[in-house]
């Protein structure tokens, strides 16, 4: 077992992991709810991406703004159908989990009519394979460039939210929701900025978890929705600096076990990871307890 | 009968909807009280591969794997319901998906794990591709006398003294508990009784469908089976039976737009959760829809504030 090789593994896939998980812990940050359909809008973001890519003949690199984008805009539509009408009778949160789930379904269900069920692949080519030599251990291009279009993207977020007025009005509107309303907030508005932006997130991801692994069916965000959720619990759910932490060690569990032979199990390790969690820190990694959450 | 054949109901479908009207209650026990449980896919694998292993491996008959499955599924619950009940709803639902993802997973590697412990070859749960073969013994009229004797139940437990508990505990934690109701009490035994339900609906399905395998019971089947019930309602015992039903017959009736099944689905489950909170058995879900049908646009938008 390379230890090397495994560090820098955990490293770029902890990326595509943090970076899908942002926009969980967005909307949960702001509206308190759980987005399931977050993955089925990653799926979606991989096949805008593909689907540009094939028809348009644009470089890959292109593909990438273009499927943030689409996946926001479907975003919003999802917020308008799913959780607006929802929002507007002050359903519990568990009905527009449910919502969310329905949303998932039709999604994933829609993107099957379209695009089949065969795995689908960006053209030959058009992604750089081969690994970069010289290197104590094998990284390829593609890999370093998902790395860093993950942290800048993290790190405009991160902007976005601390440094800008819509940012200002995000957390306002995650504290109290009526006072933000009362000091000329659009809350509805602050809603749907953020289902785009974490709809743009999650395309992002998709594209870059699809030029990663360079096979794609409208089932890939079942791979990463539950992960997703161990990311943002470990993180302390709706903590967006503890997303991005939580989806390094998410990815580091799973690489580490899979090298330490135990591959068969990996997905045991995350879920007990999971459990465990609730049960003895639901405030996540670094958070402070709370009250309503025990 | 010729009807219902017609429009595609035969009797293997009729089997496969009372099955999931008994998955939609067993979930609805755990609704009733206010939890937002979605272990049941577990507790279903579980009873599953128990009744077949019993039925297969030491030919025993169905009733015995029924209460088999159904007395492994109620041991379970209890270790890992005193520490997760402690969760409320979110959290819970999260809890209990990750419970379900390691059940799947350990039934998964079950063989390879006593292999590694035993050091001899074991074949029980047969991996990835699950258990085939399984004789379908399952009859219409056990699972009929089965669905009856649950209803019985459930309208027993609604005018107990256990049951009143479930309800308050659904609408005040807090005050259920300065009422002097044992809420962990309660709500561990309603999470018990849930899973002994699930495993029995388990076993006898493993029976019809001839096939098990780990990836049956995964977190869409934990949807599915919250589908059931919120499709019907949870306000009454009736409202799962119906979801079930519903739910399981309305594919086949609609067998000639097959792909469309999924976006069917999915649109049920976000029209009624939208349009219709209590689902399709709540008489007060349905005359405020109506209401707000005939209202005009601006008085409905109104309506729906207050």
């Amino acid at each position: 077992m390379n230890l090397t090789q495994q560090i820098v593994n955990a490293i770029w896939l902890g990326g595509v992991y943090s970076l899908f998980s942002l926009g969980y812990a967005l909307v949960f940050s702001i509206l308190g709810i759980l987005n399931l359909a977050h993955s089925a809008i990653f799926m979606w973001g991989a096949f805008i991406g593909l689907t540009v890519v094939l028809r348009l003949n644009v470089s890959v690199w292109l593909s990438i703004p273009v499927a943030m984008l689409g996946a926001g805009i479907i975003g919003v539509i999802l917020d308008a159908v799913a959780f607006a009408p929802l929002r507007r009778r002050n359903a519990p949160r568990i009905s527009q989990l449910i919502s969310s789930i329905g949303a998932s379904i039709l999604l994933v269900n829609i993107a099957q009519l379209i695009f089949g069920t065969q795995p689908q692949r960006f053209p030959l080519g058009s992604i750089p394979a081969e690994s970069i030599e010289g290197l104590p251990f094998r990284i390829t291009p593609i890999q370093i460039i998902i790395l860093v279009i993950s942290i800048v993207l993290m790190i405009a977020l991160q902007f976005l939210i601390r440094r800008t007025r819509i940012g200002q009005a995000m957390r306002a509107v995650a504290f109290n929701q009526q006072v933000a309303g009362l000091l000329g907030i659009n809350a509805g508005q602050i809603f749907q900025i953020t289902f785009f932006l974490a709809g743009a997130l999650a395309g992002a991801a998709g594209v870059l978890f699809g030029l990663a692994y360079n096979s794609m069916t409208p089932f890939m965000g079942d791979q990463v929705a539950l992960k997703g959720l161990t990311v943002i619990v470990l993180g302390g759910l709706g903590n967006i600096q503890g997303a991005v932490v939580g989806g390094f060690v998410v990815a580091g569990l799973e690489v580490f076990s899979i090298a330490a032979g135990g591959s068969n199990y990996r997905e045991a390790f995350v879920f007990t990871l999971l459990f465990l969690m609730l049960l003895f820190r639901p405030q996540g990694l670094v958070g402070e307890a709370q009250q309503n959450r025990a | 009968m010729d009807f219902f054949r017609s429009i595609g109901i035969t009797e293997i479908v009729f089997q496969f909807m009372l099955v999931n009207s008994i998955l939609g209650l067993s979930i609805y026990l755990t609704l009733y009280t206010g939890m937002f449980s979605l272990a049941n896919a577990g507790f279903m694998a579980i009873g599953a591969y128990t009744g077949v292993i019993l039925t297969q491996n030491f030919d025993l008959p169905l009733g015995v794997a029924l209460i088999g499955g159904m007395i492994l599924g109620g041991i379970i619950a209890i270790p890992i319901g005193f520490p997760v009940l402690r969760l409320k709803d979110i959290y819970l639902a999260i809890a209990t998906i990750g419970f379900g993802e390691v059940v799947r997973i350990l039934i998964l590697n079950f063989d390879t794990l006593a292999e590694s412990i035993t050091g001899q070859e074991v074949k029980l749960t047969r991996g990835a591709l699950g258990i085939t073969g399984i004789p379908k013994i399952t009859e219409t009229w056990q699972l009929i006398v089965f669905l009856v004797v649950v209803a019985y139940f459930m309208i027993r437990l609604h005018r107990s003294r256990f049951g009143r508990a479930m309800a308050a505990i659904r609408q005040d934690e807090q005050a259920a508990a300065n009422m002097g109701i044992n809420v962990v009490y309660v709500k561990n035994t309603v999470f018990i009784m849930s899973a002994v339900l699930a495993a029995a609906a388990g076993v006898l399905k493993a029976h019809l469908t001839r096939t098990i395998s780990p990836g049956d019971f995964g977190f869409d089947q934990a949807v599915s089976i919250l589908a059931f019930a919120v499709l019907g309602g949870t306000s009454t015992w009736i409202g799962p039976i119906i979801g079930g039903f519903v739910l399981t017959a309305l594919p086949e009736i609609l067998r000639d737009f097959k792909q469309y099944r999924g976006i069917v689905n999915g649109s049920i489950l976000l029209l009624v959760i939208v349009y219709l909170p209590g689902g399709l058995v709540n008489p007060a879900g349905w005359s405020r829809l109506w209401k707000r049908l005939r209202q005009s646009p601006e008085a409905g938008e109104n309506h729906a504030r207050t």
